[in-house]
């Protein structure tokens, strides 16, 4: 068998490289140059107690680049007399219409308000399977649920740590949220102030 | 004699410490600088709970390197059927051991008078002084690349013993390498040789300290720059990381030489790996940065050109000198961190070819010009 030596196909898009770049050695040294200059320059910002790097540090930091309307959470509103109970009546309907099943509410009576009887004694939400549809949103017949430009920021190793109950849901500051006033009959939010 | 005994012993100790030191820091150093160079942070989890409280120690990922050694610790030391047991054995500490030897030669400092150091110990040392090095050989340099030379055993029995095919491709590939790149280590130094006139590396330390052309600092880098960059390559390649990792590298080879190996054993394979940049280092400092000299320093402290001088103190002369060393040393160990986080991993045959196609014969016109200048300038 005829030994012939391998001939290498050419390329229609070989790299061509001139001299220069050939001789490896001048583009190694630009090459660390560059990878130096980073590394400069990032250690400098850490060392002037800036921050030299674009990861995020998670679970202490919250990410920044949530879109800017991400409605991630919600809260329950509270009543106009300002007591800060919720304007909840536990209903369910929330819950009936949730999709991924993430609301449990239990309801409680107190036969004492007679305008306002039935509350949620608790009121959780599961963040870990919420699919954030905002469907309990909109099945609400007393504005008593809404969604706020913020995420729940739960992260946690146990899927049953990532519940809010309604302590936290209650925290909401209606002054705030400038989207869409509270009380919606509220003539300006200034007043609330 | 009981005296060189116990200075003899303290050496040995700092030695070891400062290279098992290097070993452990540059593990950490190595992961952090490569984040802080591609705009990551870096390890930052491993944490120290102090006990019976909440605070946690971080440190900055310090305690990473730490997790690392338990972990190999405490894994299963997986033993492969293999025909040879005593090769697979003892592979690791064939690698390890002449990693830590090579120190013994090399200067960490100057002249040590312990009875000028401490007072108390005055009366027992007398006037007696010690070059900070643990062997004073005149075949300083030679001892160096006898001892770096051993690492290729450990490397192809490791290989030879371990029963696997990955492990023998990544033996032959790190033998034939290292083999070809000791050659031109060898040939770059010989530059050096011939202008120092030794291989005594004390004795080539010394002549460092001194100025050419009134300002530049006489350090191998100046009088030899050519051969510095030639001697870097090499002994990069020689330490088998990237850009020239192919004897352990792990899209082709697993692991190469040490996939069969585990737990610790692996941990001796790294760590030696970690503990050679450090010697690395150390003879890069050694014969291209100068030793322990500082430009313009003497034993009594700092002269100028200028006529200005700065007399010093012997405590204040030692602490310096082995400062000004480890600080050289962790710098080129940086700058090779640098490099295994910049560049690319060679083909296998651009390896080979550009080490005898390439490297060797600069080192050798190196080596050519050298002796012609040092021939015409007659000294």
């Amino acid at each position: 068998m005829a030994r012939t030596s391998y001939v290498r196909k050419k390329y229609w898009n070989e790299p061509t490289m001139s001299w220069w770049e050939k001789a490896y050695f001048f583009e190694v040294v630009r090459g660390l140059i560059i990878t130096g200059g980073v590394f400069g320059r990032n250690m400098l910002r850490w060392m002037t107690g800036r921050k030299g790097a674009l990861t995020t540090y998670y679970p202490e930091e919250k990410r920044w680049d949530y879109a800017k309307g991400n409605r991630g959470k919600h809260v329950l509103t509270q009543r106009e007399d300002g007591s800060g109970r919720p304007q909840c009546i536990a209903c369910n309907m929330c819950a009936t219409v949730c999709p991924a099943k993430v609301i449990e509410i239990e309801a409680g009576f107190d036969p004492a308000d007679a305008v306002h009887p039935k509350y949620p004694a608790r009121f959780e939400i599961d963040y870990s399977r919420c699919v954030f549809c905002g469907l309990c949103v909109e099945a609400c017949p007393e504005d008593a649920i809404r969604m706020v430009e913020d995420v729940p920021h739960l992260p946690s190793a146990d899927r049953n740590r990532m519940w809010l109950g309604k302590e936290e849901l209650l925290t909401w500051r209606p002054q705030s949220d400038v989207a869409k006033h509270y009380p919606a009959t509220a003539p300006s939010p200034e007043e609330h102030h | 004699m009981i005296q060189d005994l116990v200075i003899s012993i303290v050496f040995i100790t700092y030695a070891i410490s400062v290279l098992m030191g290097f070993g452990t820091i540059l593990t950490w150093v190595e992961r952090k600088q490569a984040a802080v160079m591609s705009d990551r942070i870096g390890a930052n989890r491993a944490y120290f709970r102090i006990p019976f409280t909440q605070v946690k120690l971080v440190w900055w990922g310090l305690f990473h390197g730490m997790a690392d050694g338990l972990k190999m610790i405490l894994k299963e030391d997986f033993k492969p059927k293999t025909y040879d047991w005593y090769a697979y054995a003892v592979a690791p500490w064939v690698v390890f051991t002449p990693v830590l030897l090579v120190f013994a030669v090399i200067p960490f400092g100057g002249v040590l008078i312990p009875g000028h150091l401490i007072p108390l110990l005055a009366d027992w040392f007398g006037d007696k002084s010690y070059p900070m090095q643990i062997a004073r050989l005149d075949a300083g340099l030679l001892m160096v690349f006898a001892f770096g030379g051993m690492t290729i055993i450990g490397a192809m029995l490791a290989g030879w013993s371990s029963s696997n095919k990955f492990s023998l491709l990544g033996a032959l590939r790190a033998g034939s390498q290292m083999i070809s790149y000791e050659v031109i280590m060898g040939l770059t130094v010989l530059g050096l040789i011939v202008i120092f006139g030794t291989v005594d590396l004390n004795s080539i330390v010394q002549q460092q300290s001194g100025t050419v052309l009134g300002f530049l600092p006489a350090w191998g880098i100046v009088l030899q720059p050519f051969a510095a960059v030639l001697f870097m390559v090499a002994a990069v390649a020689e330490n088998k990381r990237i850009p020239f990792d192919l004897p352990e590298a792990e899209s082709e080879l697993i692991a190469g030489y040490f996939t069969e190996y585990s737990a610790m054993k692996m941990g001796l394979f790294m760590f030696a790996e970690f503990i050679e940049i450090a010697i690395i280092g150390a003879l890069f400092t050694t014969l291209f940065l100068g030793g322990y000299n500082l430009p313009f320093m003497t034993d009594a402290g700092f002269v100028f050109p200028g006529g200005h001088s700065v007399a010093m103190s012997h405590g204040a002369v030692v602490v310096t000198q082995l400062v000004v060393f480890l600080a050289k040393v962790f710098v080129v160990c940086s700058f090779q961190i640098l490099v295994r986080w910049t560049l690319p991993r060679f083909r296998y045959d651009q390896v080979l070819r550009f080490a005898w196609k390439f490297m060797l014969p600069l080192a050798l016109a190196n080596l050519v010009v050298t002796v012609f200048v040092v021939w015409a300038l007659g000294v």
